[in-house]
């Protein structure tokens, strides 16, 4: 006779709160540009810019090539490749640690399905990097440089990446409830991994042993690589080198969900 | 049928004297526990039959607040089980979740979505939400410009949008004007009658008697007193008032009312009458009747001060009229211990059919809250009918002199 709300199998629960979930995204999509006059048109600016600045500083001032390539695109493609890969990556893990700090107010009011927030997070996500992507495809098309099916090749590279984001963004914001200074360290971390990532420079400048280590253990590299690979020379990544960061993944997703299960009832008590 | 089952529930909070601590406590392979726990709720059972409202009050920190969102399911209980049959609304806290950015129309959208409807759902409730929210274009505009009347007229308009099984209020209906706390007591008298079940938390008396059938005294995390919310209203009154070395007791009267009584007992008192012309004790008094209240009070202490204030009660425990010696300008000063003083009151019983009782406190200044030597509800209990006055309705005799034209 008794049913509590929240004993509905979870999937169940979020299914029933889809309408919240994609009216979140839109209505966080619409925030941004609410009260500007272009509106939406800053979303494509944005991203235009970025592209425009270093194909005109890297390949037409500084002439930076890279190893091995002719092109004089190439090292533009290659630096958008990585800075889009790793904005994904860092708005992700940036708005997951503050996820349940900054809906403490909802949180303690209401009653709903807390995986809906992460799930609006990453869909956010998502959608602002199709749109950069698109245009980041639009560029390739008017430059000649479009690698053709090969881009199906970022399917499974997206979905690791997602894994692993969505696996530590979960474990930060839940000890960030508890712990603040997770939150301060990780802003730290995040600049620190940003440069131990071949993105702005070529991995083939990096020492050997220093490359090794960092391909190895640093999964965003291995990732963020195989980008690269994809886009710069239209060839499938090196899967094994993804497969470190695919265990990662699962690895911190487990964690996530681990510390999820055990501290979910003492995030409220603690906001 | 059950519609809420609360069984043992127990809610601590667990105190870390620092952040190390609780550290040192989430490291695996550590057993040691580092915290203390708080008890903000100790061992509390009750159940609430379908289509009943049960109102809880308590002091701050009593636990209120906690045992709602316990039962909202905002916050999980330390043990103990809640069971509840249907769905649940709460206004917890009129307004929360509103984005300043987004119009009221918006923001209805957002609200209905975390309450878990569809879209279809709420765009089929939209029209009835505008019209009782009353909020004119205003919908329309950022919720920003709003004053906290209308951003609260709008949100209990989409948090009642929909009848729900179990409807839960948490002081919310304090805020806001006049004519809309009718119209929002008027909707939840009217899910009420429709068979939703009620659980109101207010300091709010009237509120309190107008609505529930029973009530629960929440006190330190437990269950002081649960019975009809006027007894229960009585006891929190007077515990408010002692807070520091007084008694409270609850006697049971022979009619089987519970009579709170409390005080520090310097003054006490000793005789009640309510009397007619022929000095008869009234237990049955006519509308308009001219009556003489009579108190006897024994001074037990030497006092510097003595108030004596009386206040006529409705069935329901409304105050019909009060007043006491300190607005009548009747102060007394430097009593004596062994002094008996007798007090009276004449007037005029303009008062509507019904049962009616009388409170008595004897205290120092304007109000009881200061120093309070006793405090006696129901010290006087007594029944007016209608005998050769015209038929009228109400609490208040207030007869008019009527006057009509034909043209």
């Amino acid at each position: 006779m008794f049913n509590r709300i929240i004993n509905n199998s979870r999937i169940a629960a979020l299914w029933q709160y889809r309408t919240f979930i994609l009216a979140s995204v839109r209505r966080e999509f619409q925030l941004k540009y609410q009260n500007s006059i272009l509106g939406a048109l800053w979303t494509v600016l944005n991203p235009l810019a970025m592209i425009v600045i270093y194909t005109v500083i890297f390949s037409q001032v500084m002439k930076a090539k890279l190893p091995e390539n002719d092109s004089i695109y190439a090292y533009s493609v290659y630096l958008c490749a990585g800075i889009i890969a790793w904005g994904l990556f860092s708005e992700i893990i940036g708005r997951c640690q503050n996820l349940f700090l900054e809906n403490a107010n909802v949180l303690k009011k209401l009653s709903f399905p807390r995986l809906t927030l992460p799930i609006i997070v990453v869909l956010s996500a998502l959608l602002n990097f199709s749109i950069i992507g698109g245009i980041f495809l639009a560029f390739l098309v008017l430059t000649g440089q479009l690698v053709g099916w090969s881009i199906l090749y970022v399917i499974p590279v997206l979905a690791i990446q997602l894994l692993f984001a969505i696996g530590l963004g979960m474990s930060l914001g839940i000890l960030n409830v508890f712990f603040r200074d997770v939150g301060h360290l990780f802003t730290i971390v995040m600049q620190f991994w940003f440069w131990l990532t071949p993105i702005v420079y070529p991995s083939a400048i990096l020492p050997d042993i220093v490359r090794s280590i960092i391909m190895t253990w640093n999964p965003m590299a291995a990732i963020i690589a195989a980008y690269q690979t994809i886009f710069v020379y239209g060839t499938p990544p090196d899967w094994n080198s993804l497969i470190i960061p695919l265990i990662s993944g699962f690895a911190v997703l487990f964690l996530g969900l681990h510390l999820y299960r055990k501290h979910a009832h003492e995030i409220v008590d603690e906001l | 049928m059950t519609a809420i089952h609360v069984n043992q529930l127990t809610k601590a909070y667990k105190l870390y004297p620092s952040a190390w601590a609780r550290l040192k406590e989430w490291l695996p392979f550590s057993s040691a526990a580092n915290h203390e726990l708080k008890w903000v709720i100790n061992d509390i059972s009750f159940s609430v039959e379908a289509g009943e409202s049960l109102g809880i009050i308590g002091l701050n920190g009593a636990g209120k607040s906690t045992l709602l969102k316990m039962i909202t399911g905002t916050t999980q209980p330390t043990s103990g089980s809640i069971g509840l049959a249907g769905q649940v609304v709460a206004l917890l806290e009129l307004g929360m979740g509103f984005h300043p950015d987004f119009t009221g129309r918006q923001n209805v959208y957002m609200s209905g979505q975390l309450l878990g409807m569809s879209q279809a759902e709420i765009d089929q409730l939209m029209p009835s939400i505008e019209a009782f929210a009353e909020i004119g274009d205003y919908i329309d505009q950022a919720v920003r410009i709003y004053s906290s009347g209308m951003q609260m007229r709008l949100a209990f308009s989409i948090a009642t949008a929909k009848r729900p099984d179990i409807l839960i209020i948490d002081e919310a209906l304090s805020v806001g004007d006049a004519y809309f706390q009718h119209k929002s007591f008027d909707r939840i008298r009217q899910f009420r009658q429709q068979g939703s079940t009620l659980l109101l938390v207010s300091h709010d008396k009237a509120a309190i008697q107008a609505i529930c059938d029973r009530a629960i005294l929440l006190d330190s995390g437990r269950i002081a007193m649960e019975g009809q919310p006027e007894e229960v209203m009585d006891f929190y009154n007077a515990m408010i008032a002692e807070r520091e070395n007084e008694t409270v007791s609850l006697n049971t009267r022979a009619d089987g009312k519970i009579q709170t009584s409390s005080g520090t007992g310097e003054a006490t008192i000793a005789d009640v009458q309510l009397l007619n012309n022929d000095k008869e004790l009234i237990e049955v008094g006519d509308v308009g009747q001219k009556v003489n209240l009579t108190i006897d009070v024994d001074i037990n202490e030497d006092i510097d001060e003595l108030v004596l204030g009386f206040v006529i009660k409705d069935r329901l425990g409304l105050p019909v009229f009060g007043t006491n010696t300190h607005h009548l300008k009747q102060h007394l000063h430097e009593l004596k211990q062994g002094e008996k003083i007798h007090y009276q009151f004449d007037f005029d019983l303009n008062i509507g059919e019904g049962s009616y009782s009388i409170a008595i406190a004897l205290h120092t200044a304007d109000t009881h809250l200061v120093k309070n030597y006793q405090w006696r509800d129901l010290a006087y209990v007594f029944t007016i009918i209608n005998v050769n006055k015209e038929q009228f309705v109400g609490v208040a005799w207030l007869p008019p002199e009527m006057r009509c034209t034909r043209d």
